[in-house]
């Protein structure tokens, strides 16, 4: 059985980060990921990171920025280390070789982002993601010794002891199909999110909301999944981004007459309000009759000077050639709002600790929370690093601490009879996996997306508790054992199922309209009712439903206008 | 919506059975991707068709695979396209994709009889999509120069990843990190992110011609990366990376130039160029490594200013023992080497590539007639005064660029006329 202090799941940049702060510590560090870790999708976090940096900002800016794009609900102590620990991190990376961007006197250098008072974003051109998560990944091999990589290792189950406390977790090896038990003193989650559960979304294939599942069904609480962010500038029908960095350089929002539709929903802040009230201000021009046939409005990148698009936004003029066939430089690209991403997850302190002792979570897959109702842009990046490495520490500090107990064959043997159940269901007995998915997602995206009410909530919720039903009968094709991707893909619309389920159930508790949740039918936000967190827990009869309080230190909820 | 047959070079490892061709007809929109007409048949027919994937969108780098026998990326490649190369070499050649791809079946030579079976079938139907232009299949096959796993999936690790790690591929900087950022010139940041911009998809690696002649060779993904760390400011390390890269016999002297990397990269890293820049550097460290790359570099850059075509005996010459003009003092190695040249010399003869003996004389080979010779001073003479690195992060496209200054000069004169004709 292989055996670490701490083990990863994930690979992306909050669990890189993670293995990294492990490996500091002096334990020994596991990290395993469905995929090569160079294919993670923190890649495609292309605009930048957010910190206070430069002289004359602050954290306190930084924090209040956050909470208010946050619409109140994030965590004001976890937003507060995050702000207060972002510029050690960033000169951290710079110092590992991130190659930001200069200022002309070669120090690092900014640009604006939305929802921020400053500009302090501080980027690679348009594949900040990309090029942070390689360095990482650079660290992971030059550390080769302390960390060992499973590179294409699925995850499946975690091992929960007779204490209650995690110590190990099930994983394929995609290769050859061989199912291993791993040996951890603490496992730590960074799966990412739930994307996937969306059609279209931006996210990638491989966001199945795996960690998030995994967690809920060793009964870990989720929090705040009603909070699913739609991204102002997705291209329509591929759902691939446009990233935020073009309205950071410049770039106008138009209707399909021409207006500068943001003058009506955020006069000041204009194209730069936080992603919710854009996102909302375009599908209300779409609605109402203002946007162009195709369902969209349209982004103009032509106003910003084009050899700034050429050094700083060159990513999206490949996207906008490769993928819509327009030449960003030189007319107006259609987008509209899409799904992007998930600021509920699993609950977790500021250290990555869930509910479970041994078992922490970050990154998107984690709810810490500081992203509350909406997740300002450039603050996913730092979220996964200052998270991911506060509980690669934690979990290393837990490792030294404790004795640490063998995890039970019994959970090996039951996820070995869970994959002969899927192997045994002939062809043709029941839905195809993919056709289940399909109509998960776009149910999910006409139904729990920007606006939303009870009836249709209600609705999307019982098409997913009928798909989970049919998902026990989903039929694949491929019963071999080396690189069985639909196996895989059957065991990931199970991650979905759970995913989507939580979300309906706490939007339709959610009786208010807070950041990414727009109840048409209770269109004010409600601080007196529901300045709260939903949490869930799972439990025979479906999610269970409780709250906990938001942690407000020094800004009080106040109204929330850009 | 459209359709499409896409044909597919599948193996099954668990089957028993060798590599084989399979057909698919697939209906999506042009605009749509080869990877989506491989979900479309993993999703509604086989489930078993594998194929990394994940992000949709160039970004990842999980999907390399060859589409017509190009190296790329399955999600950056739209079917419309691929469609029209397909018919597009079918017209040309009267051979499909199809068959001109069944050779690489010969790698599984136990198989050879499937292949042939296929291409005999593909012939016939191939002259006919030539002259009554029915559609030709659009061929997908795994990434070449690497070991096939299953279906589309090859190993990477044993060919890529190891020699990635063999570059030392992290920041080797010395002393004590500053207490803030390290000042660096802004340029020098843009010019190693067209080397970041590498996702690592392996078309490149794939594609190599020098890889398929010396499967030892570091590759240009390698290469790349390593370029990354050279032109970083940051790094302290540099002469010894230089001097690792240039003694190495499968090291940057191993690239012969051929530019299949640059076509076959999905995000203009331009792996080749940064090999040069390598190469460029160590020349300029004067590192006169054991291969004789850098004066074999040099005798090419001198042999053609002074003739104007390539003397290849010469070349020799030059390579090994630089400073001729009757002061020829070959090294034991350079004259070994040109003594092991020599069957490559009678193979030339035998074959007629060499068509002319006198050519095997050093000094014999003529020089270009006329004004010919002018012109070729003058691309020297042009290429010394743009002696400036070429970045996209930092110019955008050189054409597209030249294009925009001329639309821009356009666009003030127009603006100024218009002023004008207000003002009066």
């Amino acid at each position: 059985m292989p055996t670490h202090d701490v083990l990863v799941i994930g690979a992306g940049l909050a669990g890189q980060r993670a293995a990294l702060a492990a490996a500091e510590e002096g334990v020994s560090v596991g990290i395993i990921s469905k995929v090569h870790p160079v294919r993670s999708h923190s890649n495609a976090a292309q605009g930048g990171i957010n910190a206070a940096l430069n002289p004359g900002d602050s954290w306190e800016s930084h924090a209040f920025d956050t909470i208010k794009g946050s619409d109140y609900l994030g965590d004001q102590d976890a937003i507060e280390i995050m702000t207060r620990e972002a510029p050690e991190e960033i000169l951290h990376l710079e110092h590992l070789g991130v190659t930001f961007h200069r200022n002309e006197e070669g120090k690092l250098g900014t640009r604006a982002f939305g929802g921020a008072s400053a500009a302090r974003t501080y980027y690679v051109a348009d594949i900040t993601g990309q090029a942070i998560m390689h360095v990482l990944y650079e660290q992971l091999m030059k550390y080769s010794e302390q960390i060992a990589r499973y590179e294409e290792w699925f995850s499946t189950a975690l091992a929960i002891d007779e204490n209650g406390e995690c110590c190990g977790v099930v994983t394929r090896n995609v290769a050859d199909g061989s199912m291993e038990l791993f040996e951890a003193k603490s496992v730590i989650l960074a799966c990412g999110g739930n994307g996937q559960v969306w059609k279209p979304t931006t996210n990638a294939l491989i966001c199945t909301g795996d960690g998030i599942a995994m967690a809920y069904r060793v009964g870990a609480k989720l929090m705040d999944m009603e909070m699913i962010q739609y991204h102002p500038t997705t291209l329509a029908g591929k759902g691939f981004l446009i990233t935020e960095g073009a309205r950071g350089e410049g770039a106008h929002l138009l209707n399909a007459k021409g207006e500068r539709f943001m003058e009506t929903y955020a006069p000041n802040k204009m194209e730069l309000a936080s992603r919710d009230v854009v996102s909302r201000a375009e599908q209300t021009e779409i609605n109402e009759g203002r946007g162009f046939p195709d369902g969209t409005v349209a982004l103009d990148i032509t106003v910003v000077p084009k050899k700034r698009v050429h050094e700083a936004l060159r990513e999206i003029v490949l996207v906008g050639r490769d993928f819509a066939g327009v030449d960003i430089t030189r007319e107006p690209i259609h987008i509209k709002p899409g799904n992007h991403y998930t600021m509920g997850g699993v609950k977790t302190d500021v250290d990555g600790r869930t509910d479970i002792p041994g078992l922490y979570s970050a990154g998107e897959t984690a709810c810490v929370s500081v992203h509350g109702g909406n997740r300002l842009g450039a603050n996913s990046l730092l979220d996964t690093l200052i998270f991911g490495r506060r509980s690669g520490a934690d979990a290393a500090a837990r490792a030294k601490r404790i004795e640490g107990s063998k995890p039970s064959r019994k959970v090996l043997e039951d996820e070995d009879a869970m994959i002969a159940d899927i192997n045994s269901r002939a062809n043709g007995s029941g839905r195809r996996v993919s056709e289940i998915k399909l109509e998960l997602g776009q149910t999910m995206d006409a139904k729990v997306a920007v606006f939303r009410d009870e009836a249709g909530i209600q609705e999307a919720l019982e098409v997913v508790q009928r798909l989970k039903e049919e998902a026990k009968s989903a039929y694949i094709d491929d019963h071999g054992s080396i690189f069985n991707q639909d196996l895989l893909g059957a065991i990931e619309l199970g991650y979905m199922l759970d995913n989507a389920e939580c979300t309906c159930v706490a939007a339709l508790e959610r009786k208010e309209s807070r950041g990414a949740q727009y109840r048409t039918d209770f269109p004010e936000r409600n601080d007196d009712e529901w300045l709260k967190h939903i949490d869930l827990e799972q439990t025979d009869d479906g999610p269970e439903i409780s709250y906990s309080e938001v942690t407000i230190t020094q800004w009080e909820p106040e109204a929330r206008t850009y | 919506m459209a359709d499409y047959k896409i044909k597919v070079r599948r193996f099954q490892p668990e089957s028993g059975e060798g590599p084989y061709w399979e057909e698919f007809n697939v209906d999506l929109e042009p605009s749509l991707s080869v990877l989506d007409s491989l979900l479309q048949v993993k999703d509604g027919e086989d489930g078993s068709l594998a194929v990394r994937c994940s992000c949709r969108a160039a970004i990842c780098g999980s999907c390399g695979m060859k589409i017509n026998g190009q190296s790329g990326l399955g999600c950056k490649t739209q079917i419309g396209e691929a469609q029209e190369q397909a018919n597009k070499m079918a017209a040309a050649t009267g051979v499909t994709a199809a068959e001109a791809s069944s050779p690489i079946g010969a790698q599984a030579p136990e198989q050879s009889h499937l292949v042939r079976a296929a291409g005999q079938e593909e012939a016939g139907a191939g002259r006919t999509a030539a002259t009554t232009e029915v559609a030709a299949p659009i061929v997908i096959e795994p990434m070449g120069n690497m070991p096939v796993v299953k279906d589309l999936i090859t190993d990477m690790e044993s060919t890529h990843w190891t020699k990635f790690r063999r570059v030392t591929p992290w920041l080797l900087p010395h002393g004590e990190a500053p207490e803030r950022e390290y000042i660096v010139d802004p340029e020098s940041m843009l010019d190693i992110t067209q080397s970041m911009a590498c996702i690592q998809c392996g078309a490149c690696v794939s594609s190599c011609l020098s890889m398929e002649a010396d499967p030892d060779f570091i590759g240009p993904a390698a290469l790349a990366k390593a370029y990354r760390f050279v032109g970083d400011p940051r790094d302290a390390e540099t002469k010894e990376r230089l001097h690792d890269l240039a003694e190495d016999p499968h090291g940057i002297y191993d690239c012969t130039h051929c530019f299949s990397c640059i076509d076959a990269c999905p995000k203009d890293v331009a792996p080749m160029d940064q090999i040069m820049r390598l190469r460029r550097k160590a020349g300029e460290e004067g590192i006169e490594d054991s291969n004789s790359g850098h004066s074999h570099e040099m005798a090419f850059v001198k042999i053609i200013e002074k003739k104007g075509t390539l003397d290849e005996s010469g070349l020799l010459q030059e390579s090994f023992a630089p400073g001729i003009k009757g002061k020829l003092k070959p090294s034991k190695r350079a004259i070994k080497e040109m003594l092991g040249s020599i069957p490559t010399a009678i193979r030339g003869i035998k074959t007629g590539k060499m068509r002319s003996l006198p050519k095997l004389i050093p000094g014999v080979h003529h020089k270009l007639p006329g004004g010919a010779q002018d012109d070729v001073k003058a691309i020297y003479k042009h290429a010394e005064e743009h002696n400036e690195e070429f970045n996209l992060y930092i110019k955008g496209d050189e054409g597209e660029l030249a294009e925009l200054e001329a639309e821009d000069a356009f666009e003030e004169k127009a603006g100024a006329q218009a002023n004008e004709e207000a003002s009066s």
